[in-house]
């Protein structure tokens, strides 16, 4: 089959950047994306010309690195999918496609469709851990958990800190990428300790990345490669709310630089 | 506890703001539409001493009215900080979007509430001008009612809807009201936290029930008035 690719170039972070087409017309139904996107390289490479960079590692939908927005939605049309888990089947023959990086102000482009992404890190190392006694390790299933919190904290967990649930938000907000790192430690008894100042630091965090505000639109969960519930916004801003207004809570608490 | 002034002005601050100030204005237009209802009285009794009810109560109407006024200053500046912090955290836009559909509840009507809230704002001044600061007892809208000299509202609500200009623009204004509260409602929970997996569904069809029956309710009224005192039925 044959595609048309409008791809966004751009040197650096401080240069404009520019979309360029390139038709391919050896690919097949059954390559993946990134595959073809390899191909595209190869014919760029052998013309003398630099080839357009994107990230990937595991090209089976765990690492969260191949991100990009194809045809205007993050990793592309398939639902519950990352770019690499993406076919060509997707699309039809000689459709014409765009692919642009993830657009954020927190998100700067680092070279075509490279994306800084360490806002999100910052958010984690804000408070996105818990509290681990040293020593031998405990049995298995010594902490009691309910199995439907359990089922919930995992659902959160799946989050691969990709960034499509910012890059989908209208408002570049990275409320379900925060609040699914929360959720996944407040609804478990290991994740009690921080609760309270992990919620504050996190939230604080994300504001301080410049990511935009929630306007309940749940693009993001549409986008979300593991499908992860803007329900998990919602016990964000409960933790939050309850959090702010608790007695026991205390400024600077759990922050990283009163831990140590 | 976490300093007031850094939980408003946190992302989420705006947030519990819009709820709560959006809960405030949308449990108004409820009781709004009820009070309203009394128009399909075609005497019109109804309706003025409903007015006249309202009226009586003094300074506390105008303290209710002051707060409603409050209210809707707290919710235009919370959600215009929304908006203003969605501009600075993209300031380069997409070539293409499109809507991965599924959940998402991405659509022009929740998109565009600002667009949706300022012609309602903008309707809500032209409403107060017309109505309550409109011809009263002074211009000769008067009427008897239990023994008493009243203020004629509901000659000057059927003398506005028998012009089908009125009849058109409010018609408009109140598709954009359904739209607004559409998203508005069922937001207001999610924004406080109140969204759990059990509830998201009925409060997600409560919040469409409510925003159509609210829509037609208030559409109903002038359309109703404009036929009935133009002869139509």
């Amino acid at each position: 089959m044959k595609v048309t690719l409008r791809v966004w170039r751009q040197e650096s972070k401080n240069t404009q950047g520019a979309f360029e087409t390139h038709a391919l017309d050896q690919v097949k139904p059954e390559m993946s994306f990134l595959e073809m996107l390899d191909v595209l390289n190869e014919q760029l490479i052998k013309a003398g010309k630099r080839a357009v960079e994107f990230e990937s590692d595991c090209r089976e939908g765990i690492c969260g690195t191949c991100n990009m927005v194809i045809n205007g939605q993050a990793h592309g049309p398939v639902r519950g999918a990352t770019t690499c888990q993406l076919y060509l089947r997707s699309f039809q023959d000689g459709e014409t496609i765009t692919i642009e990086p993830f657009r954020a102000k927190a998100f700067p482009v680092i070279r075509d469709l490279v994306v800084d992404r360490t806002a999100l890190d910052r958010i984690i190392m804000s408070g996105g851990y818990i509290s681990v006694k040293t020593g031998p390790h405990a049995d298995a299933n010594a902490n009691l958990v309910p199995k439907d919190l359990a089922d919930r904290a995992m659902d959160a967990a799946a989050c691969i800190g990709c960034g499509a649930c910012v890059a989908a938000c209208p408002n570049a907000s990275a409320s379900l990428f925060t609040s699914a790192k929360i959720t996944q430690f407040s609804l478990l008894p290991q994740g009690q300790p921080e609760r309270k100042s992990r919620v504050i630091n996190m939230v604080n965090a994300m504001d301080k990345e410049m990511f935009g505000s929630c306007s309940n639109l749940g693009e993001c969960e549409a986008a979300c490669p593991k499908k992860i519930s803007i329900q998990h916004i919602a016990i964000m801003k409960k933790e939050y709310l309850f959090a702010a207004l608790s007695a026991d809570y205390r400024e600077g608490m759990g922050s990283s630089e009163t831990a140590g | 506890m976490v300093r007031l002034t850094q939980l408003i002005r946190s992302s989420l601050g705006y947030k519990y703001l819009t709820g709560l100030s959006g809960l405030g204005l949308g449990l108004f237009v409820i009781a709004h539409l009820l009070g309203n209802l009394t128009l399909f009285q075609k005497e019109g009794t109804a309706f003025n001493a409903y007015a006249e009810k309202l009226q009586a109560l003094g300074p506390v109407l105008i303290l209710m009215e002051l707060g409603i006024v409050a209210v809707v200053v707290l919710h235009i500046w919370s959600t215009v900080q929304v908006t203003l912090s969605k501009r600075a955290a993209r300031p380069i836009g997409y070539e293409v979007t499109q809507s991965k559909g599924g959940p998402s509840k991405n659509t022009a009507g929740s998109r565009y509430m600002i667009v949706s809230g300022t012609i309602l704002l903008a309707f809500l001044v032209l409403h107060i001008i017309q109505f309550r600061f409109g011809p009263g007892v002074a211009e000769g809208y008067v009427t008897q009612l239990g023994g008493d000299e009243v203020r004629d509202l509901h000659r000057l609500v059927k003398e506005v809807f028998a012009d089908p200009k009125w009849v058109a623009i409010y018609t408009a204004v109140m598709i954009f009201l359904g739209f607004h509260l559409r998203h508005g409602y069922w937001s207001m929970f999610q924004s406080l936290g109140l969204m759990n997996p059990r509830w998201s569904g009925p409060i997600y069809f409560g919040a469409k029930a409510l925003a159509v029956l609210l829509s037609l309710g208030f559409i109903a009224i002038p359309i109703y008035l404009y036929m009935v005192f133009g002869g139509l039925i």
